[in-house]
C-alpha cells in the first residue's frame, strides 16, 4: 500500500488493490456491498507469508525497538513483518478513517475504553483465541484491561509505566520528610515544605490533559475502581456528591501547586523537579526523561498516591498500557495470530525493553534483570495493584475528555468555588455526547 | 539597477496601447467567431475542471456541512449518521461554556485590530510616504512579520510570552513564586497576549494596504492645500484621508476577515485554552480526533458561516451596486 503525504491509504494501481480500495469505499460508504467487501477482505492472492502492522510509533527509539520485536518474529516464524510507520498524533487523528478503509492486519493501539470503542463499532477483531495462549503470560489486571465491552479479548498488551508521585531522594533527606501515605500526612508535608522554602508540587497543565491525571488519582483514591470506571464510561452522574468530593480534595492541595499551571508545560514543570526547587511531582514515569543528568537520575524516587479512603487504600494504580489490536479483517489471518501469539510473550517484552528502557513490561513473566531501581519500583508497583486504570481519556471517550472535561479541569483551576456550575454543565453535555451513539 | 527597471518597466506595459492594439483586437474577434474544436475542447478544460473542482470543494463541502450540523456523527460509517434537528443548535448556545466565550472574542479579536494597529499602520504609512531617509529599511521591517506565518509568530511569541523562561518575566523578574505573571495561562491576560503579537503583524499589513492609498493621492490635491495653507493635519484630516475611502473599505473586510479567520496564532500559543477561545478552533477540536462530534463541530461551522454572510453580503451588494452605477 502506498501512503498519501497526508498519510491516508491511497489505493494502488494493481487491479486487486483497486477493488479493495472500491471496497474500503463502500465500507465507509456504510452500503457494506458484500460482494466488493469480499474481494476487500478475502485473502485471494494475498501473501501467506507476510502480516501487515499499521504502526503509530513514529519516535526513533520506539521505531527501533518495536522493529527489533519484527525481526526476532520473523525469524522464527518465517513470516515477513511489513510496518506502516506514521506520526504518532497523525495516527491518532486518522485513526477513524484509517481503520474504515483498509487497514494493516494488526495496529498499534490503547488499552481502555479507547479500545473497547473500536471494537464496539465492529473496526476490530476479537483473539479470544490468542488469548487461549497467552493468557498465562499476564496478571489479572492486564486481563481485565485486554478484554472489550462484550467480554471478548480484543487487545494484546507491551508495555505500560505508571502515574505516581515523584520527588528526590537528596531533598527528602536533606529536610528530614517521610513518604506521606494518608492524606493528612500529604497536606502536613505540603505545608512543611512551603515554610521551607520549596513548591510543594511541581505542575504544569499548558497542554491540558496534566490535571486530568490529578483528578484521576483523588478520585479511585476516594470513591474506588469501579467508580472511576463508572463515571468515565458515562453511567456514573457528575453531580455525584462523590464527585463534588473530589474537588473539594483538590482545592484543599490546590494552593500548593506551582504558580501559573496554566502557561506551563509538563517538560517545564519537571525541570522544577530536577533543579530541586520542587518537593513533588505527580505524573506518568516519563518524567524521568527530563532527568538528562545521570546523577539527578539515580536521585529520583516515587511514591503511590497517598490513601484518602482506607476502603480502597492504595489498591488502583493508573497505568496506561500500549499494544496491538487486530483490524475489522485481516487479510492473513493465521499469520496475525502467530504474531500477536509471539508479542504476548515475555521474550517479545523483553526484546522491546532492551530498545526502549522508559517502560516496563505489560507482563509479569518478563525477566526485570536488566531493569534500572525505578522500572523495578514500577514493575512491582503495577504487578501489585488490585486494579489498573488507564488514565482519563483512554478510559472515557475521547470526544468527552477533549471537548469537555480538559476545559473544564482548567476552568476549575482558574475558580475552584465554581464547582457546583461547572459540574452540572459536565454532565448535561456528558449526557449529549454519550446519547449521541 | 534601480534605475534600469524603473526605465524598463514601463516599456511593455506601454507597448499596447499606441500601435499594435487594434489589430490584436480583430485577430481576437476573429478567433471567437473561428472556434476550433480543439479550443473548445481547452475551453471546456480550463473552465471546467475549475468549475468542478470548486463546486466539489468548496460548495459540496459546505452544503454537506450544513446538512450535518442538523445531525450527529462520530465519523464511523455513513449509517451512524442520526438526524437530531436543532439539538445542536440549542446545546451549543445553552449547554457550551465556550461558545459564548469564543464569539466574544472573535468579536474582541476584530475590535482590536480595528482600533489599534489600523490607525498605528495609517500612521507609519503617512509617515513612510514623506520620503524620509531609510525609507525602505522601515517598510521592510514593518512588513516583515506579514511575511511570516501565523504559527511560525505564535511559536517566536511563545518563547517571549513563556512564564518560566520566557523574555519579559526574565527581565522584569515575574517568573518568582509570589509576584508570578502567567501571560499564557491567566485568562484575564492571555487574549490580550495574543493579540499584542496579532496586532504586531496586522499593523505591517495595514500600513502596505494605506502606502498603496497614499501613492494614489493627486499630488496636486497637496499642493494646493498647502498653498492654501493647511497645517499638516489638517491637509490630512481634510484632503488626503477623505482620499482614502477605497483604501479603508479594504481594510474594513481584511480586517474582520482576519478576525474571523483567526487560529494559527492562538492554536500554537495554547489550543484556545482558558481565556482564548475561537471559534474556529472549537470547530477544529469538534471535529479532528479519533471519534469526532462531526455534527456538533459542523452546527459551530454553520454559525461561523452566518456571521461571515452576514457580513460579507452587505459588502459585496454594496460593490456590486456602485459598479452598476459606474
Amino acid at each position: 500500500m502506498r501512503l498519501s503525504p497526508s498519510g491516508l491509504p491511497l489505493p494502488g494501481p494493481s487491479r486487486r488493490s483497486l477493488l479493495r480500495g472500491a471496497g474500503g469505499a463502500a465500507l465507509v460508504a456504510g452500503a457494506g456491498i458484500p460482494l466488493l467487501s469480499a474481494c476487500g477482505g478475502s485473502a485471494s492472492g494475498s501473501d501467506p507469508k507476510t502480516v501487515t502492522v499499521g504502526s503509530n510509533q513514529s519516535d526513533a527509539v520506539p521505531k527501533k525497538a518495536y522493529g527489533d520485536i519484527y525481526t526476532a518474529f520473523t525469524r522464527r516464524s518465517g513470516i515477513k513483518v511489513d510496518v506502516n510507520t506514521k506520526d504518532h498524533n497523525t495516527f491518532q487523528e486518522q485513526i477513524n478513517s484509517y481503520l474504515q478503509g483498509t487497514p494493516d492486519d494488526v495496529f498499534n493501539w490503547f488499552a481502555g475504553y479507547r479500545m473497547q470503542f473500536f471494537a464496539a463499532k465492529g473496526l476490530a477483531s476479537p483473539i479470544d483465541d490468542v488469548w487461549e495462549k497467552i493468557g498465562g503470560n499476564f496478571p489479572e489486571a492486564m486481563k481485565k484491561l485486554s478484554k472489550g465491552a462484550d467480554g471478548k479479548y480484543y487487545f494484546v498488551p507491551l508495555t505500560t509505566y505508571p502515574w505516581a508521585v515523584f520527588y528526590r531522594r537528596s531533598v527528602f533527606r536533606q529536610h528530614g520528610y517521610e513518604v506521606p501515605t494518608t492524606w493528612d500526612q500529604l497536606v502536613a508535608l505540603c505545608k512543611q515544605m512551603k515554610k521551607d522554602g520549596l513548591v510543594p508540587i511541581a505542575f504544569g497543565d499548558k497542554d491540558a490533559w496534566p490535571a486530568m491525571g490529578t483528578f484521576d488519582q483523588i478520585n479511585f483514591r476516594l470513591n474506588g475502581y469501579d467508580f472511576h470506571v463508572q463515571l468515565m464510561a458515562g453511567k456514573a452522574s457528575w453531580t455525584d456528591a462523590k464527585v463534588k468530593a473530589v474537588f473539594d480534595h483538590w482545592a484543599e492541595l490546590l494552593p500548593y501547586h506551582q504558580d501559573g499551571f496554566m502557561g506551563r508545560t509538563w517538560q517545564d514543570a519537571a525541570q522544577t523537579l530536577v533543579a530541586k526547587k520542587a518537593g513533588m511531582y505527580l505524573l506518568g514515569s516519563f518524567v524521568a526523561q527530563q532527568f538528562t543528568d545521570k546523577a539527578d537520575l539515580d536521585d529520583l524516587d516515587f511514591f503511590p498516591f497517598p490513601e484518602i479512603n482506607p476502603a480502597y487504600g492504595q489498591d488502583t494504580v493508573e497505568a496506561p498500557t500500549d499494544g496491538f489490536m487486530v483490524s475489522k479483517s485481516p487479510k492473513n489471518h493465521a499469520g496475525v495470530v502467530k504474531l500477536l501469539e509471539f508479542l504476548g510473550t515475555p521474550q517479545a517484552e523483553e526484546v522491546y525493553l532492551k530498545g526502549d528502557p522508559s517502560v516496563v513490561a505489560a507482563s509479569d513473566k518478563a525477566s526485570t534483570s536488566a531493569y534500572s531501581a525505578l522500572q523495578k519500583k514500577a514493575f512491582e508497583m503495577i504487578s501489585g495493584a488490585k486494579s489498573l486504570t488507564q488514565f482519563m481519556d483512554r478510559d472515557s471517550r475521547p470526544d468527552f475528555t477533549s471537548t469537555v472535561m480538559q476545559p473544564g479541569l482548567q476552568k476549575f483551576l482558574q475558580n475552584p468555588k465554581g464547582v457546583d456550575g461547572l459540574l452540572s454543565s459536565v454532565e448535561r453535555q456528558k449526557k449529549t455526547i454519550f446519547a449521541s451513539s | 539597477m534601480t534605475t534600469d527597471t524603473t526605465t524598463k518597466t514601463p516599456e511593455p506595459a506601454a507597448v499596447p496601447a499606441p500601435g499594435p492594439a487594434p489589430e490584436k483586437k480583430r485577430v481576437v474577434r476573429g478567433h471567437r467567431r473561428l472556434l476550433t474544436r480543439r479550443d473548445r475542447f481547452t475551453l471546456a478544460l480550463m473552465a471546467g475542471v475549475p468549475t468542478v473542482l470548486h463546486v466539489i470543494l468548496v460548495w459540496v463541502t459546505a452544503l454537506a456541512s450544513i446538512l450535518l450540523a442538523f445531525t450527529t456523527w462520530d465519523g464511523i460509517g455513513f449509517d451512524s449518521i442520526k438526524w437530531v434537528g436543532l439539538d445542536n443548535f440549542t446545546q451549543l448556545f445553552t449547554d457550551n461554556p465556550q461558545f459564548w466565550p469564543a464569539v466574544q472574542h472573535n468579536v474582541v479579536w476584530f475590535v482590536v485590530l480595528i482600533l489599534i494597529p489600523t490607525p498605528f499602520g495609517l500612521f507609519l504609512a503617512v509617515q513612510l510616504d514623506k520620503k524620509i531617509r531609510f525609507t525602505r529599511v522601515y517598510q521592510t521591517a514593518f512588513f516583515l512579520p506579514v511575511v511570516i506565518s501565523m504559527a511560525c509568530i505564535g511559536f517566536v511569541w511563545q518563547l517571549v510570552y513563556n512564564p518560566d523562561t520566557g523574555l519579559i518575566n526574565s527581565i522584569i523578574g515575574a517568573n518568582e513564586p509570589g509576584h508570578y505573571i502567567d501571560w499564557i495561562g491567566d485568562p484575564h491576560l492571555n487574549l490580550w497576549a495574543v493579540l499584542i503579537a496579532a496586532s504586531w503583524r496586522h499593523t505591517g499589513y495595514m500600513m502596505i494596504l494605506y502606502l498603496a492609498g497614499l501613492k494614489s493621492v493627486d499630488p496636486s490635491l497637496r499642493e494646493a492645500s498647502a498653498l492654501d495653507g493647511a497645517g499638516e493635519w489638517q491637509t490630512f484630516r481634510n484632503v488626503i484621508f477623505p482620499t482614502l475611502r477605497p483604501t479603508n473599505t479594504v481594510v474594513l473586510v481584511v480586517t474582520i476577515i482576519e478576525a474571523l479567520r483567526a487560529f494559527d496564532l492562538v492554536f500554537v500559543f495554547n489550543k484556545g485554552a482558558q481565556g482564548t477561545e475561537l471559534l474556529s478552533i472549537l470547530v477544529t477540536n469538534n471535529i479532528i480526533g479519533e471519534s469526532s462530534r462531526i455534527g456538533y463541530g459542523s452546527a459551530i461551522a454553520v454559525v461561523l458561516l452566518v456571521i461571515s454572510l452576514a457580513v460579507i453580503i452587505p459588502y459585496l451588494i454594496a460593490t456590486f451596486r456602485k459598479e452598476r452605477r459606474a
